[in-house]
């Protein structure tokens, strides 16, 4: 995987100026609250669009502002879990899962519904609607549904923010797994240097809207450390 | 009047009933669409002459029915410059026509109409719309799949809403289209007719009763299937 991102956007008086590469399976985008973390994910799925700059992943442009490129968030191929699971209320759980295959093209199809229901745990949910569901169980439907897409890049913004220490637990192995199993790229925010350590290979380190330092966990959490 | 007279309809009573249903049918099914498309763009559309529109649409419900009729006679008439246009183009003739009955009906209820369905798009959670965007559905699909049915118990009521409204025109059918029997004579018409005649208590009465009996009907309903699409858009 390749993700090159160099971009930035005033948003009111604060402004976003980040610049990164990296190459690994799971980057953590780490900083703290107000440091611009959702912006620049959202930048990166389209949501938000940069005043100036240019996105790309694996030698495909999705934003080039000096030559006018602009891909719209649905023909990306970005997945993106929020914070919140957002699952659709009107679908059932299978509905939720399978939404975004509706709209990949059958050669597009890298993902099964089986394997994915194994990998994430929600076999015995599928016929049920998302309102009955735990925080728990809704945060790995929303996953499910977001890798069922196909995606190259997954964005995951503070996944596990809504939850509880006991149902963070029981989420962070199924990432690992996604992590070690799955050949989607990950971008991982979160302002939590445990799941930080735990997770992630390469970090990128935000403040303030500038990108501080990007490297090895070892080495940046090493930087930040001062003994 | 005796007992039994009190439910046998004459054929004249029959074809107001069977008239209003018509009209009132009409009225919503063909301005529906319309009321979903200006309620989106007054709930959601940020461009210059918004507010005029917004008084446009809801100027029916404020103003006197009559003047509602007067204005569309002046415009849909058959020397009114959207009557000719209309006639001309697409041969559809609504002065002194049970089409204008429902045209009428169709403008006056739509303020109502609006405002339900209007409501229901404020309500509807937009990071929904984006988490279905990067799923990969554009624009229109992300409509169709998500905000559409999200929306759907507000059109509902918008329509039953809508249907009552135009069941109990009265003031702006009876200016433009006036009071013919079997063209244009609705409920409203027909009972107000009964009431002007010697005799006519027998029929005011039994049209009261059918008018109270299909509203009555139609309020159940809604609230039957509005209760059942709110479950089911709420994930239950």
């Amino acid at each position: 995987m390749n993700l090159e991102v160099d971009v930035s956007r005033r948003l009111g008086a604060f402004t976003l100026e980040a610049r990164f590469t990296t190459d690994s399976g799971l980057t953590a985008l780490f900083g703290p609250s107000g440091a611009g973390k959702t912006s620049l994910v959202n930048i990166i799925a389209g949501l938000l669009r940069p005043d100036r700059g240019k996105i790309t992943v694996q030698q495909k442009v999705l934003v080039d502002t000096e030559r006018d490129v602009f891909i719209p968030k649905h023909r990306r191929r970005v997945g993106y879990i929020f914070q919140e699971p957002r699952l659709f209320p009107h679908l059932t759980v299978r509905q939720n899962l399978l939404y975004g295959r509706w709209f990949t093209p059958a050669r597009g199809r890298r993902e099964q519904l089986d394997h994915i229901v194994e990998l994430l745990g929600i076999g015995g949910l599928l016929d049920r609607g998302p309102a009955l569901l735990s925080g728990g169980e809704k945060q790995r439907v929303a996953i499910g549904r977001a890798l069922l897409a196909s995606p190259h890049l997954l964005l995951m913004d503070e996944p596990l923010a809504s939850l509880d220490e006991a149902r963070k637990s029981e989420i962070l192995p199924y990432i690992e797994r996604l992590r070690d199993e799955s050949r989607v790229p990950i971008v991982y925010v979160s302002h939590s240097v445990s799941e930080v350590m735990r997770l992630a290979s390469t970090m990128v380190l935000l403040a303030d809207g500038k990108v501080t330092a990007t490297g090895t966990v070892s080495e940046i959490m090493g930087l930040q450390d001062p003994e | 009047m005796t007992g039994s007279s009190l439910f046998q309809f004459s054929e004249a009573e029959l074809v107001a009933i069977r008239l209003s249903l018509k009209v009132a049918v009409w009225a919503v099914g063909a301005s529906l669409p319309f009321g979903v498309c200006i309620a989106l763009v007054l709930a959601r559309g940020r461009f210059w002459g918004r507010e005029f529109l917004d008084v446009c649409v809801h100027l029916p419900l404020i103003l006197p029915p009559v003047v509602t009729g007067y204005v569309l006679l002046l415009l849909f008439g058959k020397h009114g410059p959207l009557g000719r246009l209309l006639w001309k183009t697409i041969g559809l003739v609504f002065a002194f026509r049970w089409t204008g009955a429902a045209l009428a009906s169709a403008v006056v209820a739509f303020p109502l109409m609006v405002r339900a369905i209007r409501l229901s798009i404020e309500a509807v959670d937009r990071r929904l719309e984006d988490a279905a965007g990067t799923l990969g559905a554009s624009p229109p699909w992300v409509f169709v799949t998500v905000t559409l049915p999200l929306i759907l118990p507000g059109i509902i009521a918008g329509a039953i809403l809508a249907f009552a409204r135009s069941l109990g025109e009265f003031g702006a059918t009876i200016t433009f289209v006036s009071n013919i029997p079997g063209e244009t004579q609705t409920l409203p018409t027909a009972i107000y007719t009964f009431t002007q005649v010697p005799g006519g208590d027998a029929g005011a009465m039994r049209l009261a009763l059918v008018s109270i009996l299909i509203s009555a009907v139609a309020l159940f309903l809604s609230e039957f299937v509005a209760r059942r699409v709110a479950r089911r858009v709420a994930g239950l």
